[in-house]
């Protein structure tokens, strides 16, 4: 088998602080395989007790938005005041609502 | 959009003291200066594991072996952070790597000087992480998103280092005569470099004033040397040693000290090459790395048997 | 806590295993074959370091001798410590350093498992956060295995060679000082017959998934636990210990 020298390929790493919470985005680093992925994230992301749980993505894996959808993707949510709860009046007195 | 138009958007951005993401457009000559430095940082924290290495072995109580093995894996670390910061601007590690092991790439010089005794581990987390960390906290509102993030991570870090090294030299200048000279002795060779450590004076940095234009430095390297003298000192005053310098002098009117001009002859020597450590250091990157070669060809071709047994299966 | 004579030997053998050990794994720092792996290792070696620690400095109130951590780790001799053979073997390659990781760790593993139902409650604590570490080390090194003995033909080379030249110091790992029968009647210490039969049943899959073969047994490497070292633990012992033989009485 061919082999070429490498570093292996770059993942995403995701965190869980605690249960229940969300995984967030930490960081990124190379391994070569899914196992070791998780091991170099456990070794390199949570050396200060800062996780429950871990997400390894590879990289490339990850679809992102460009900077030009800014305008069509996000602006137009702007304005629909009518999704956020202060948008509508309640009668004073009324409660648990 | 147009380049110029783009330009105009890039300068809006910064002005609005917004970060700049990978997927942003950004001049070329931005893309190039934040590779450079940031490469730069990463190798800085790589090549500075071996001096502080070199001291595990020998550490003197399981304490400070615990404690400097912890630190030496956190440098490794942060280099880590910054080269995926880097690998953002459309560089490989491979790259940035061959980039260092050929000379190509540069590393801060300071790991050019030996560590010789003890006190050189107290020196090198009190002087050299006290100057490092002076950089990296102004670098946490650096322009560039990702490397502000990897720097907010590693401030977070490296906040006990430099309370490791201030701890050594505590223990030393209160301790015996002989330990209180080895303290000394450090400090004599660790001054003058840890002050180079900022970079050339103001009227001679070539590349600080795009860095300060692309709010990627905030602050100029005279800026940061003499917060760092004003800082230090007391410190050195109270460990009872003395800072190698005979121009070093309170200054009221300014609020902070005088003090005398690096050697930058030196500094220039080191840069290019002819530091007391300089071919020890690159050799024992280029000796891990091609050491490891087979290491990572193992685990690579690994990998790609186990795809395809996966998809087999 | 036991008053067999044996109890401060055997506290010194689990405490000199991982200092020496974790000695080799941190002549990888800032060496290693890339750089995850090299934070990786060191990990490793700053898990057992804390176990070691913590074992001496029961050790020294066992002993009551006004010796601290420090006086037992940096003042005893070659004939004094009674770490495993294995332990001081120099570092060698990267295949020799996991091989010879993986085979301690599932000892470890097997040991601080039996451990942690010691009666000796301070040896069942350090023994129940030992066991979640060495059930990771494990893990680590024994993927390394794999990918070693599956990867490229040099790797598998490599890993072979050091099974070669490992195997013979296997034994030595689960002698036991004298008197050890006392601490495992008073169940202050596992059965040492049992640790070893489940050690071997963890190892042999792992070598067998990475596809090497032990060699013929001829004659097993002991004597550690009578102080009988191999040549390279005065070396260690020199480099280790420098410090406080020249600064005597110092504190650092």
């Amino acid at each position: 088998m061919e082999s070429k020298d490498t570093q292996g390929i770059l993942w995403e790493i995701f965190v869980q602080k605690k249960p229940g919470q969300p995984f967030v985005h930490c960081g990124s680093l190379h391994a070569f395989d899914k196992e070791m992925a998780l091991q170099n994230a456990r070794d390199l992301y949570t050396r200060r007790g800062e996780g429950s749980a871990l997400w390894c993505v590879p990289s490339s894996a990850i679809v992102a938005s460009s900077p030009e959808d800014v305008g069509p993707f996000f602006d137009s949510s702007n304005d629909k005041v009518y999704r956020h709860p202060t948008f509508y009046q309640i009668p004073e007195g009324v409660k648990h609502i | 959009m147009e380049t110029v138009s783009l330009e105009a958007n890039f300068d809006a951005k910064l002005t609005r003291n917004e970060m700049i993401e990978p997927k942003d457009w950004m001049p070329d000559n931005y893309r190039k200066h934040l590779i450079r430095q940031i490469s730069q940082h990463a190798h800085s924290e790589i090549v500075g594991m071996l001096p502080e290495g070199n001291w595990i072995t020998r550490a003197p109580s399981l304490r400070a072996k615990i404690v400097l093995l912890a630190k030496v894996q956190d440098e490794g670390g942060h280099g880590l952070y910054l080269y995926t910061a880097a690998e953002t601007l459309q560089i490989s590690r491979e790259e940035l790597l061959d980039q260092l092991h050929t000379g190509k790439a540069k590393y801060s010089s300071i790991f050019n000087y030996p560590t010789l005794t003890w006190a050189d581990i107290g020196a090198v987390g009190w002087l050299v992480d006290g100057a490092a960390i002076m950089n990296q906290v102004m670098l946490q509102r650096t322009s560039y998103g990702p490397y502000a993030r990897a720097m907010v991570r590693i401030c977070k870090e490296e906040s006990f280092h430099q309370r490791q090294g201030y701890e050594i030299m505590c223990r030393l200048a209160f301790g015996s005569q002989e330990q209180k000279e080895m303290a000394q002795d450090a400090l004599n060779r660790w001054w003058w470099p840890s002050l180079m450590m900022f970079g050339p004076p103001d009227a001679n940095s070539p590349n600080s004033a795009n860095a300060i234009k692309w709010k990627i430095k905030r602050e100029s390297n005279d800026q940061l040397r003499q917060r760092f003298v004003n800082q230090t000192v007391p410190q050195a005053e109270f460990l009872g040693l003395s800072v190698p310098d005979k121009e070093l002098k309170w200054n009221d009117a300014k609020g902070g000290y005088d003090f005398g001009t690096p050697d930058w002859n030196e500094f220039e020597n080191v840069i290019h090459g002819n530091g007391p450590c300089n071919k020890e250091r690159l050799a024992a990157r280029v000796e891990a790395h091609d050491k490891g070669r087979w290491v990572r060809e193992a685990a690579a071709v690994f990998a790609a048997k186990k795809k395809g047994m996966d998809k087999a299966a | 806590m036991s008053t067999s004579p044996a109890f401060l030997p055997f506290l010194l053998r689990i405490a000199d295993t991982n200092l020496i050990l974790s000695q080799r794994l941190s002549e990888w720092t800032g060496h290693g074959p890339f750089l995850e792996e090299d934070l990786a290792l060191t990990n490793i070696a700053l898990d057992i370091l804390g176990t070691s620690r913590s074992i001496y400095e029961y050790a020294a109130k066992i002993e009551n001798k006004g010796r601290s951590e420090d006086d037992l780790a940096f003042l005893r001799n070659e004939r004094q410590f009674l770490n495993p053979l294995i332990c001081e073997l120099p570092k060698g390659d990267y295949a020799f350093t996991i091989f010879r990781q993986c085979i301690v760790d599932a000892f470890q593993f097997h040991f601080y498992n039996a451990l942690t139902i010691s009666t000796d409650e301070t040896l069942a604590g350090i023994a129940a956060k030992a066991v979640k570490e060495t059930t990771y080390h494990l893990r680590h090194t024994s993927s390394w295995m794999e990918r070693f003995g599956c990867g490229t033909e040099e790797s598998h080379h490599r890993l072979q060679n050091a099974m070669n030249e490992i195997w013979r110091y296997t034994d030595d790992l689960f002698d036991m000082p004298e008197g050890y029968a006392d601490l495992v009647k008073t169940k202050v210490a596992p059965e040492m017959m049992s640790v070893k039969e489940n050690v071997q049943k963890e190892l042999l899959p792992i070598i067998e998934r990475s596809t090497i073969s032990i060699p013929d047994p001829s004659f097993m490497q002991t004597g550690s636990v009578k102080g009988i070292h191999t040549e390279h633990l005065g070396y260690l012992l020199a480099e280790m210990q420098y410090m406080q033989r020249m600064y005597p009485g110092s504190r650092w």
